[in-house]
């Protein structure tokens, strides 16, 4: 589903070169549900970045769903769902329904199954109550409920996620979590989650990838990681405060 | 492509009437800047009789064919001089993780249907010296007003493409967009030779409607270009706007987002 390949993006400031990510190599296949850790400025955000077509790579290869992501972004854009979660991707003015109405016809979802998939998240994030409401009344967890039926309804076959339970209250969490949860069992979608909410990572992530300074430093299983230590806190901890091998 | 604008449009449109009373103003606004620019014309004849040259119905015709090009790119294309609001705010992000070409996305970002005021007050100018004029190569106007269109288009473009780059200073572009509108609005025979000629050869504004509309007027150049030099507009507007497609593409794959 995603490959990179000695993947990096560097960008200029103030005529230093400086290497947001590089060497990132990783596969990630159908099905799985990866957590990707790392510190703020590590590089997370522009590695999902490059993943989506937004930020064209400076080195290496990336494919997503056997596509070049800068080079074929809205081909991609029909097969990926995306939700930042410090930004939603709504239409600010208009109601939570007339938002997913225009998603419907961008997208060029058929009528019939749209439907079906609309009356599922309705139902399952519970937006019956604030469909009719514009975005921008909204509370932040029923704009993230919102912004994550909006990523879903054109079916994709991958789902990255930028921080989506951000600022929410412990039930809002747990509402997104069982929801990725059952999206990734159900559907068979694919999921790559970014966070700093180690609860995210605990709940959801069988495979854990951990970023510092740009290059990858963990990719295995949540166990692997914890290495028989009680605390993902701590482990987390000792990552980012440098003893990354 | 364009079902995808005619929808976006749309949603921008009901979106803008959500806040009616800003709506009415800037309709209303609208309005009586367009009349200013006409106001300017009248006041100058009512003064003299030949402005560069061309009586009164002339240089109404060169104004109506000028700003009905310029007020359409407006209304349909102008939002893309905000691409640097956008970079800024980080939601260019948003934009791009769409299945519809950004261009489509931020021409059509806050649509605002209102500028439809001034596109027909311009056509009504038009309209009045067409009919006052009896031209003989009337079929010639659409084609102007077309290539016009296609010519600012492209400049809007280059000003959201240099934005990629400029993202501090995004007024810079509208010496460009604006700046063009408002130098073709009257006969390009009252400014210097050299201004005239680079914006002949090197920005193609002459294009808009000063050639062209001396072939229809059948007017000779004071420049000396012959007749058919106006005939060659669509040319110019297909090549500027191909070249403007070029750097809209080298901008967004230059685009470096914001950190979050």
């Amino acid at each position: 589903m995603i490959e990179l390949q000695g993947a990096g993006r560097s960008f200029k400031v103030k005529r230093q070169v400086v290497h947001a990510v590089q060497d990132l190599t990783f596969r990630v296949e159908p099905g799985e549900f990866v957590g990707y850790l790392g510190p703020n400025g590590a590089g997370k955000s522009t590695t999902i970045k490059m993943l989506c077509g937004i930020l064209t790579p400076t080195s290496g290869r990336v494919r997503v769903a056997g596509l070049d992501p800068s080079r074929k972004r809205t081909t991609l854009a029909r097969r990926i769902g995306v939700v930042f979660g410090q930004r939603t991707t709504l239409w600010w003015d208009l109601p939570l329904k007339d938002s997913f109405e225009l998603i419907r016809l961008l997208y060029k979802v058929d009528r019939k199954l749209f439907a079906s998939r609309l009356e599922e998240m309705v139902e399952t994030l519970d937006l019956a109550e604030f469909l009719a409401r514009p975005v921008r009344q909204l509370s932040l967890g029923q704009r993230m409920r919102g912004d994550l039926a909006a990523a879903l309804l054109h079916g994709p076959d991958l789902l990255v996620l930028d921080e989506p339970t951000i600022g929410l209250d412990v039930v809002s969490k747990a509402g997104i979590r069982d929801f990725l949860q059952r999206t990734n069992a159900e559907r068979g979608t694919t999921v790559l989650l970014t966070t700093h909410d180690l609860g995210d990572i605990e709940r959801l992530c069988r495979r854990v990838m951990v970023i510092d300074h740009g290059r990858l430093g963990f990719d295995g299983t949540l166990e692997d990681l914890m290495a028989g230590q009680s605390s993902l806190e701590e482990v987390v901890t000792r990552l980012y405060t440098g003893s990354l091998q | 492509m364009v079902r995808s604008y005619v929808l976006l449009a749309w949603t921008w449109t009901r979106a803008a009437t959500a806040y009616p009373v800003s709506f009415a103003l800037m309709t209303v606004f609208g309005l009586v800047v367009a009349g200013m620019d006409l106001a300017v014309i009248l006041i100058i004849f009512a003064n003299t009789t030949s402005l560069g040259g061309f009586g009164r119905e002339e240089v109404l015709f060169l104004y109506g064919t000028a700003s009905l090009a310029f007020t359409l790119a407006d209304l349909l294309f102008s939002n893309l001089d905000r691409v640097s609001q956008h970079i800024r705010a980080g939601s260019l992000d948003t934009v791009l993780i769409r299945p519809v070409s950004a261009w489509i996305q931020l021409a059509t970002d806050r649509f605002f249907p209102a500028r439809i005021g001034r596109v027909l007050q311009a056509a009504a100018v038009l309209w009045y010296a067409v009919a006052a004029l009896e031209l003989e190569r009337l079929w010639m106007v659409p084609l102007m007003v077309v290539c016009g269109l296609v010519i600012f288009a492209a400049l809007w473009t280059f000003a959201g493409a240099l934005q990629f780059v400029l993202t501090d200073a995004p007024e810079v572009v509208n010496a460009f967009t604006y700046g063009s509108g408002a130098y073709v609005q009257h006969p390009l025979s009252i400014y210097g030779k050299e201004l005239v000629r680079a914006t002949t050869f090197v920005l193609p504004l002459a294009f808009v409607n000063w050639l062209p509309g001396l072939y229809v007027l059948g007017r000779r150049d004071p420049l000396g270009l012959p007749s058919w030099a106006g005939l060659l507009a669509p040319a110019a507007a297909l090549i500027l706007l191909a070249l403007s497609g070029l750097a809209w593409r080298q901008g967004i794959r230059h685009y470096r987002s914001t950190g979050s």
